[in-house]
């Protein structure tokens, strides 16, 4: 760890990445403290609990939580574990309950939290208080227009601070609600990558691997009618697009639209069925937004990256996808399709088709991607006769960078970098 | 519809052939021309794809358009090809339906499943499950209407991906 591991030298036109970074289990353990414990990790979408009582159960940077609304419907996040001897006190994956037991000894915890019911508690010496022994919550919790964040770290600046440019981007997907609001869709696709995590954050914004990696899924695409146009000079995609930093290690890849939207850009794969349904919410969105910004939402698709570790793809569906690594080359990824609130039958059919020819486990697309992320980290056992990646496309031009060049990726392991070495 | 227990147990004993030696085409056609395949995402296992995101929802165009796919080299998560074993067993006819679809002149069929895949270095995953099928007999010969692969793990895990025809 006392060499560099991200070189970022803009006189000398060098970017290079070490890839002892992709293996080393000390960088791993650094990254468990100096990166998951201090940066705001999203925790999950106020949609996945309704209700008073509602709750769902997951694993955040290595630690059990129960996302859930109390007593008052306020949306809350506890670490799922029993003060007296530290059992999980939920263990189901959702429901709604009055409060949750810990089954080993019987403590229970209100709605809220409170610890309620201690079996025996006369035995308990007068220095025991109920009131100190509540469920425990991350030390900072917050939310921003429906995406619920955490962060471990009591000092961290606050959530509309950490998010800074990528705000402009969840705007963009919310404004696709004539309600305001988006809802998380039934189903979760939770698969294993056996590839460092940071493999997953390039290649969920990187446009330059598309033309190679997703060739039989452009080929699917062309077949079904859709127009895919050839990629003009300097151009390596079908359309134009950019890479933009947001600060804070957070970017995006902001791209015109070749290959349709639920919201609202028709394509053949769709059906000749589908197109008055998606005109019809193309019409709403102009009266809604006014025509230059539904134009802005309709006609562009952004693969965003909130740094370190949620994904927002926002195109052929709404995609929220997030991963915690386990190991140096292992991560648990989940993902789930994210729609207006009250849109039509019609447009969620739509919507949940359009995600399932490109993303998840058994897409045309995202199985190559892992695929390609396992070849790289087996490539990774020879970092010591190779330690560098170079990552320097774009890095002499002036002004816009495009979705293929590497802006983006490097405004991720710049931050990276600055937090490791923090 | 009527179809004995030994017809369906052969012709689910004949697609797994195909399908272990990758003869996408022959399966292909014993698929009915509105046939449906679906695997379920796992914490969903009796979702319906209109508002429950499946990992797998494809209807006729899409099935062909994935066997089309598998045939290319640049499936490259299937390239080479993984090796699998089909083991398909409790082989039932049932009366209930799928999905509330009530389908004339189709019967339902219930089997479990256990798909070894193999990959070069040492790779190897157990798929674990039930399969729910419609057939129907096209020109006296069974097809197969719907196909769904209902995996029994909780989470697909460390599976990874159904990238090939599960």
């Amino acid at each position: 760890m006392n060499e560099r591991l991200v070189v970022n030298d803009p006189d000398r036109l060098d970017f290079r990445v070490h890839r002892a970074a992709m293996v080393d289990p000390e960088v791993f353990e650094r990254e468990m403290r100096h990166i998951f414990d201090v940066c705001w990790i999203y925790a999950g979408h106020e949609s996945e609990v309704r209700a008073p009582g509602d709750f769902v159960t997951r694993s955040l940077c290595g630690r059990p939580v129960i996302l859930c609304r109390d007593g008052a419907n306020r949306v809350r996040v506890f670490l799922n574990v029993c003060r007296h001897r530290g059992a999980m006190v939920c263990r189901e994956r959702s429901g709604n309950a009055k409060g949750f037991t810990c089954f080993y000894h019987g403590w229970s915890y209100d709605r809220d939290g409170n610890l309620d019911g201690v079996p025996g508690e006369s035995s308990y010496p007068s220095s025991f208080d109920r009131r100190e022994l509540g469920l425990a919550q991350p030390p900072r919790v917050d939310s921003y227009r429906g995406f619920v964040f955490v962060s471990f770290d009591p000092q961290a600046m606050p959530l509309a601070d950490y998010l800074a440019g990528a705000k402009e981007y969840i705007d963009l997907v919310v404004d696709q609600s004539p309600t305001g609001e988006m809802e998380l869709i039934r189903g979760t696709q939770e698969y294993t990558i056996r590839a460092n995590w940071k493999l997953l954050v390039e290649n969920s914004f990187d446009d330059y691997h598309l033309m190679s990696t997703h060739k039989t899924w452009l080929d699917y695409m062309k077949k079904s009618g859709v127009a895919i146009p050839k990629p003009t000079k300097g151009h390596v995609m079908p359309a134009h697009g950019v890479g933009r930093a947001l600060g804070n290690g957070h970017a995006v890849i902001d791209n015109e639209n070749f290959r349709g939207r639920p919201v609202a850009k028709w394509i053949p794969i769709y059906g000749e069925d589908a197109k008055p349904e998606i005109e019809r919410i193309r019409a709403e969105l102009v009266q809604r937004l006014g025509d230059a910004r539904a134009r802005r939402v309709a006609d562009t698709n952004r693969n965003l990256v909130v740094f370190p570790n949620l994904v927002v793809n926002d195109g052929s569906s709404v995609t929220i996808r997030t991963f915690h690594p386990t190991a140096p080359d292992r991560m648990e990824v989940t993902a789930w399709a994210l729609g207006p609130k009250g849109e039509s039958a019609k447009a969620r059919a739509i919507r949940l088709d359009s995600f399932l020819t490109f993303y998840g486990p058994g897409g045309f697309a995202t199985p190559d991607d892992v695929e390609a992320l396992e070849s790289v980290q087996q490539g990774m056992a020879t970092w010591r006769e190779i330690p560098w990646s170079v990552m320097t496309r774009g890095m002499a031009k002036e002004g816009e960078q495009l979705n293929t060049d590497e802006l983006h990726l490097r405004e991720f392991w710049v931050h990276w970098d600055r937090y490791m070495r923090a | 519809m009527n179809a004995a227990r030994e017809e369906v147990e052969d012709f689910l004993y004949h697609e797994a052939q195909l399908l272990d030696e990758w003869r996408l085409d022959e399966w292909l056609a014993l698929l009915t021309d509105d046939a449906k395949y679906r695997v379920p995402s796992n914490d969903a296992p009796s979702g319906d794809p209109a508002d429950t995101l499946f990992l797998i929802a494809d209807d006729i165009q899409r099935i062909r358009g994935r066997v089309e796919r598998l045939k290319d080299p640049h499936a490259h998560a299937e390239f080479p090809h993984s090796r699998t074993r089909r083991l398909i067993t409790n082989v039932r006819m049932v009366s209930d339906t799928i999905s509330g679809e009530m389908v004339p002149d189709t019967i339902c069929v219930h089997a479990n499943f256990v798909v070894h895949r193999f990959r070069r270095g040492g790779k190897e995953s157990q798929y674990v499950g039930r399969y729910r099928y419609l057939l129907r007999r096209v020109d006296g010969a069974l097809r197969i209407a719907l196909r769904e692969a209902i995996l029994d793990s909780e989470e697909l895990g460390r599976l990874g991906a159904v990238s090939f025809i599960l």
